[in-house]
């Protein structure tokens, strides 16, 4: 690659544990500006572990996290929407627009002018505009999920983090949420995505970060299929926390990747 | 001789005609439904009841040591109270932090030990007279100059709230969120602190009423009632906040027609609602739940 690239996110050496249980280990990568990456690997990986500490929320307990100094302040981080208080008591709304927050301020009508364009343009792009008054405890999950994404558009950040958006949703709404996602990526924004699904990885997600515990492997996607790193006989939900397990179905390719990525530089 | 109506009317409003005592309680009970209402809503939405429970009881120690030096001075007492506080609020965090210990345990523990150590001091120096003082208030005693402490953080509280309630409500929605997306510059970072200093100014103003063992109840009582009728912020504020104010009303004229002290008698209002809410209320209670399976 001759293009300088800049990175948004580089992590150096990054381990997280939970008392005994290493969630991640060793754990370093790079995320150029405007790349879309798909995180994926077994449950108990470290993945959300890891989004938090890009997104600042936990602190790496060895090792560091740079994330652009230039983004700092407009990270959109969406934790699993199974962590969110979802009846809340604010109306969908009122929920959209606390994604005005950090331009706006405490005081601000939301009422009326360019500020309540900019909310009802996102609740439009996610198709939730008839549910602008109705409560936050009544939507459905995907409807939610709606919401979540309509706040991130709100917000307007260069670095957006994705926890599993499509964990227990209808797939007319894990389709429109896709395009919001290619929308964002066309824009150049950087996007860091949780997912189980290897034929939307697959199909979407230009860039791939294989994690279990460490990284097992990262690149381009096609790359990552073709070196049978990704692969559909691959069952990622059954590869759960037995580390051992884990190690061995991943560690042949581990060394694959290690020599594909000595050989390119 | 009285007609029925005059009687009733007698009976509701007589009290606090004929007495400056139940007038200063009835004000001073007033203040601390109103102001502690939205805290108490806040605090159900940060799912803090039982953190400000043991809150409350942590303020005791202080109390005692400032009754130690300075007998029952409201100066040395409020200070005391605010000193404890921030006391077992930093040890809480402390030991969260630094051991494996869960956050609940660790307040259970301070709750437990500052009620043992308040009760301790105050037996040692005072008589059990002070030691009911304490542990449950004492509206009916509320002096012009308590009434003017309670009255004041009750109004300084309101304004706080009304200056941060928008911070409020996002923090305690999604506190993530607005951390990452820069919202630490415009203070939504502090939000947690700022919401326990609120809480702690309440509680020792409510003290003097409630005493440490019931200070939170005009809080979180009416606020969990409200919760059951309306799904909205804008219903649940006035409503927790009027609920309050009833209960309050209403458990002073109970105790002045009966044997009851006036702290329990507000709590017990303020409770057999919320019973009551939680059993028929509109969303969420056991009647509505049940209407939903069937």
């Amino acid at each position: 690659m001759k293009e300088m690239t800049v990175a948004h996110v580089i992590l150096d050496d990054v381990s997280y544990h939970y008392g005994h249980h290493k969630a991640l280990q060793d754990v370093s990568g790079v995320f150029p500006a405007g790349s879309l990456t798909a995180v994926a690997g077994p449950n108990g990986a470290g993945k959300s572990t890891l989004l938090k500490i890009i997104a600042g929320v936990m602190k790496p307990q060895k090792g560091r996290v740079i994330v652009a100094p230039a983004l700092k302040g407009k990270i959109g981080y969406l934790p699993q929407i199974s962590a969110m208080e979802r009846d809340y008591p604010l109306n969908v709304r009122d929920a959209v627009s606390t994604g005005l927050w950090p331009g706006a301020g405490s005081f601000p009508s939301f009422q009326d002018g360019a500020l309540k364009t900019r909310v009802d343009k996102a609740l439009e792009d996610v198709g939730l505009q008839d549910f602008a008054l109705r409560q936050m405890a009544e939507l459905s999950g995907g409807q939610f999920q709606r919401l979540l994404f309509a706040r991130l558009i709100v917000q307007d950040p260069q670095l957006i983090l994705l926890d599993e958006p499509f964990a227990a949703i209808d797939a007319q709404t894990i389709a429109s949420l896709i395009q919001q996602i290619m929308a964002w990526h066309t824009q150049g924004r950087t996007i860091i995505c949780i997912l189980h699904d290897l034929l939307l990885i697959k199909k979407y997600f230009p860039e791939s970060f294989l994690l279990a515990g460490k990284c097992m492997g990262r690149g381009h996607t096609h790359t990552l299929f073709e070196q049978k790193l990704l692969s559909f006989d691959l069952d990622m939900a059954e590869l759960v926390t037995p580390e051992k397990k884990v190690d061995s179905a991943f560690s042949i390719q581990d060394s694959a990747f290690r020599i594909q990525e000595e050989g390119k530089q | 001789m009285l007609n029925p109506e005059s009687r009733i009317l007698y009976f509701l409003i007589s009290p606090f005609t004929d007495y400056a005592f139940m007038k200063r309680a009835l004000v001073a009970a007033l203040a601390l439904a109103i102001s502690g209402a939205p805290l108490g809503v806040l605090m159900l939405l940060r799912r803090m009841t039982l953190v400000g429970d043991a809150l409350s009881h942590a303020i005791l120690p202080g109390i005692a040591v400032a009754f130690f030096v300075a007998g029952l001075s409201l100066w040395a007492m409020t200070l005391g109270g605010v000193i404890a506080a921030l006391i077992v609020a930093g040890l809480a965090a402390f030991l969260t932090r630094l051991t494996d210990m869960k956050e609940d345990a660790a307040f259970a523990l301070l709750y437990l030990l500052s009620l043992a150590v308040g009760v301790a001091l105050i037996s040692l120096k005072g008589s059990s007279a002070h030691l009911m003082h304490v542990l449950f208030g004492n509206i009916l005693a509320i002096d012009q100059e308590t009434l003017i402490l309670v009255v004041g953080v009750c109004c300084l509280s309101l304004f706080m709230i009304a200056a941060l309630y928008r911070r409020f409500v996002i923090d305690g929605f999604d506190g993530a969120f607005m951390r990452t997306a820069g919202a630490q510059r415009r203070g939504v970072g502090l939000m947690g602190l700022a919401f326990f200093a609120l809480l702690m100014i309440n509680l020792v103003a409510s003290f003097q009423a409630m005493g440490t063992l019931m200070a939170l109840a005009l809080m979180v009582l009416p606020a969990m009632a409200a919760r059951f009728w309306t799904k909205t912020m804008d219903g649940m504020l006035p409503l927790a906040m009027g609920l309050g104010a009833v209960a309050s009303y209403a458990g002073l004229v109970l105790s002045y027609h009966t044997a009851i002290p006036s702290g329990p008698a507000i709590v017990l209002v303020a409770g057999g609602m919320a019973v009551f809410s939680a059993m028929l209320g509109r969303f969420g209670s056991a009647r509505a739940c049940a209407g939903q399976r069937h």
